[in-house]
């Protein structure tokens, strides 16, 4: 029974069981699109026409106010010549807004990179109450940003919050910070935040990467007598490499499209203000639909361009490089 | 000097003794293998040698060092483990070569050691691959490769080669004895499989529930097993026990009576032993021959398994006494039939009940 099932399902060369296998293949490949069609048609709608209309605004000049009155204006939203450069692309708040992105991205996806990395080795040691510790860390994750970066707003306060009132108590400043007001202090306070809110999401998937890892190679390593930093670095970090691209471009993501966190803290402030930022201020506040969307679409284009990248780079150690 | 020396060496995990008051002694260049049933604390006593696990209580020297506190790396050894414990992500090269950049060989001598290893086991040709690109046997070679490598005084293996097939072993099992040949080191091996046992070692070392029960050669352990559990775990098909009772004793010798086969003379010193006491006889079945069937000596055969070389009888009689017996391929012996047993007396073995062996008398000593 069991060989003649495989010979079908490995399609192979006994003139009888070609037949069967392309039948068989054929069923298969029909099953397939049966089981993906609904989640298609559910993207489409979610997600393809939401896409398709943002494009289509960004080359009008819709108003919030008169969406329905707008007319075709080609590219103009994103560059045209007019006695001068004009358009998203000619905004400088623009570019100031990319940079902060971007900045923002590197900082706090590397810092929580390396943060969870450390947690997560720490998780993976036998102590006692390790499942409490476990627990508790996923707390900062577990609370919606809004809520979190409010009670963060509460605790950067420069006059009553708790932060201030530590520093200067131990000494280390004199003057009560102004964390989200000061252009210089307001990009570190929401990098902060950010980083405490999601190191624990890296730190959770290499976790489970960790107890992946097999212990007899650690005891291999001990006994060859190689020290613990080299073990980290060359089996270690290598075998949970794969984990740990899957958590960067999630949080990478995440941090290139970041919204909440910004505008809770900083509000529209040119010093953090991102490509999110910018848009929606576009949008809602100067009711520039068409501008808005086209920033909008730059934005997803970036986005997407960085995504492709990645996955291209990373590509070996995502498929298990085989 | 590679010697290894146990001094009633102990080890508890919290509050269970794992390891009790172990004492032995491996000669430099010896092949020992640890052999018991599953959970004995064969693993846990090579890694109490190994350094992977803190000795609770006693010395262990190697050479003429107490070593108790030393890490592996010190002690000298190279372990193999029962999963090959290869870095997935290393090529085979890089796999040997890890554990030796760190020992400041220069980068000519680590090249040199591992295609000189790589000669010796044959994995010149896969020294490029990856581990999943190997099959069982060839990741074998090379995690012994790994530890050969760097050339420890004591090598260790963690049943080496309980994940291969049956034939793949026998191949394997002939390298390691070869290798052991060339390489003169310190071989410690723990196997499950008498067979291995038997084959390999210079010295055996029979654990049971963390306590050394025997220690021989194999010839010794086959022929003179000190205990009823030793008799009954070292050869295969397993040695077969009836009840006994002790009749007579002499100095020369002792009667027994064994239910169905009657009184039987055998060459045991039983004088300490009071009369009527019960008594276990072990015979092997290769010592054991069927003939014609007479008076009470009367086994049914309920099955026959014919292997090639030999066929084995299994037989039952009306007190429920089960008997293995190994004959001649040709046999005319068939399941359904009737027959005898005959026991030859300088095979028997004779254990107390306390499970201990019977001294043989003088004449017969050994
Ligand atoms: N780290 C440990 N903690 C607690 N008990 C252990 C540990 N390692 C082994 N044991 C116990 O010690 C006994 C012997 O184990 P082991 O040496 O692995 O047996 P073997 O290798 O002979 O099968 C087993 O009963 C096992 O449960
Ligand atoms: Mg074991």
């Amino acid at each position: 029974m069991a060989s003649h099932d495989t010979a079908v399902a490995g399609n192979t060369s006994r003139p009888s069981g070609r037949e069967r296998g392309t039948r068989v293949r054929r069923r298969r490949v029909r099953a397939a699109w049966i089981f993906l069609t609904p989640m298609l048609i559910g993207l489409l709608l979610v997600a393809g026409w939401p896409l398709m209309r943002t494009f289509w605004f960004s080359m009008t000049d819709a108003s919030l106010s008169q969406m329905g009155g707008a007319s075709f204006i080609g590219l103009e939203n994103y560059l045209v010549y007019d006695d001068g450069w004009y358009g998203v692309l000619a905004d400088s708040l623009w570019w100031n807004s990319v940079w902060n992105t971007l900045y923002f991205t590197v900082v706090s996806v590397g810092c929580e990179t390396v943060l969870g990395i450390i947690v997560a080795l720490v998780l993976n040691a036998n102590f006692r109450g390790r499942t409490l510790v476990r627990a508790a860390m996923l707390i900062p994750w577990a609370i919606p940003t809004i809520v979190s970066a409010k009670m963060w707003a509460w605790m950067l306060n420069d006059q009553f919050g708790i932060i201030n009132h530590i520093l200067i108590s131990l000494g280390l400043i004199d003057m009560p910070l102004a964390w989200t007001a000061n252009a210089d202090l307001s990009m570190w306070a929401v990098i902060i935040v950010d980083v405490w809110k999601a190191t624990p999401f890296v730190a959770l998937l290499v976790l489970a990467a960790l107890q992946m890892l097999p212990s007899d190679c650690y005891e291999a390593a001990r006994v060859d007598g190689i020290h613990p930093v080299r073990v980290f670095f060359k089996v270690t970090l290598p075998l949970i490499t794969p984990a740990l691209l899957v958590a960067v471009i999630f949080r990478a993501l995440d941090a290139l499209r970041v919204f909440d966190v910004i505008y809770v803290l900083t509000s529209n402030a040119s010093s953090t203000m991102t490509m999110s930022v910018y848009a929606r201020q576009q949008l809602v506040e100067f009711q520039d639909v068409g501008y808005g969307s086209a920033a909008s679409t730059l934005l997803f284009l970036i986005i997407a361009l960085i995504t492709v990248a990645y996955l291209y780079l990373g590509r070996r150690q995502l498929g298990g490089d085989s | 000097m590679a010697s290894v020396q146990l001094d009633h060496v102990s080890k508890r995990f919290g509050s269970t003794h794992v390891i009790n008051g172990v004492s032995l002694s491996i000669e430099d260049g010896e092949f020992v293998v640890f052999v018991g049933p599953s959970g004995c604390g064969k693993s846990t006593l090579l890694r109490l040698i190994a350094g992977l696990e803190s000795i609770t209580d006693g010395d262990l020297m190697i050479g003429d060092q107490r070593v108790n506190n030393l890490t592996p790396q010190e002690r000298g050894v190279g372990m193999v483990f029962q999963s090959y414990a290869l870095y997935p992500h290393m090529s085979v090269y890089d796999n040997m070569a890890f554990g030796l950049k760190l020992e400041k060989a220069g980068k000519e001598t680590v090249a040199e050691r591992i295609n000189e290893t790589a000669r010796i086991l044959q994995l010149e040709p896969l020294l490029e691959r990856k581990p999943k690109a190997l099959s069982g046997g060839q990741r074998q070679r090379v995690a012994m490769g790994r530890a050969m490598a760097r050339e420890p005084g004591i090598l260790l293996f963690d049943e080496p080669l309980s994940n291969l097939d049956a034939s793949l072993r026998v191949q394997m099992r002939n390298e390691i004895a070869r290798l052991h040949g060339r390489l003169g080191s310190t071989m410690i091996y723990v196997t499950h499989d008498q067979v291995e046992a038997m084959t390999l070692a210079d010295k055996i070392v029979v654990l049971r529930a963390g306590h050394i029960e025997q220690v021989g050669s194999p010839r010794t352990l086959y022929e003179r097993p000190a205990s009823k559990f030793v008799a009954g775990f070292i050869g295969s098909p397993a040695m077969n026990f009836m009840a006994a009772t002790l009749v007579d004793a002499t100095d020369t010798g002792c009667r027994v009576n064994v239910p169905g086969l009657g009184d039987i003379d055998l060459p045991f010193q039983a004088r300490d032993v009071a009369r009527g006491a019960s008594l276990s006889l072990g015979i092997r079945p290769e010592h054991l021959q069927p003939g014609d069937p007479e008076g009470d000596n009367r086994f049914d055969v309920v099955n026959v398994e014919y292997l090639g070389n030999e066929c084995c009888i299994y037989l039952d009689n009306a007190t429920d006494t089960f008997l293995t017996s190994r004959v001649e391929a040709a046999t005319p012996i068939t399941r359904g039939d009737t027959v005898s047993l005959h026991l030859d007396p300088q095979h028997v073995h004779l254990f107390d009940s306390d499970e201990r062996a019977l001294a043989r008398t003088g004449a017969d000593r050994q």
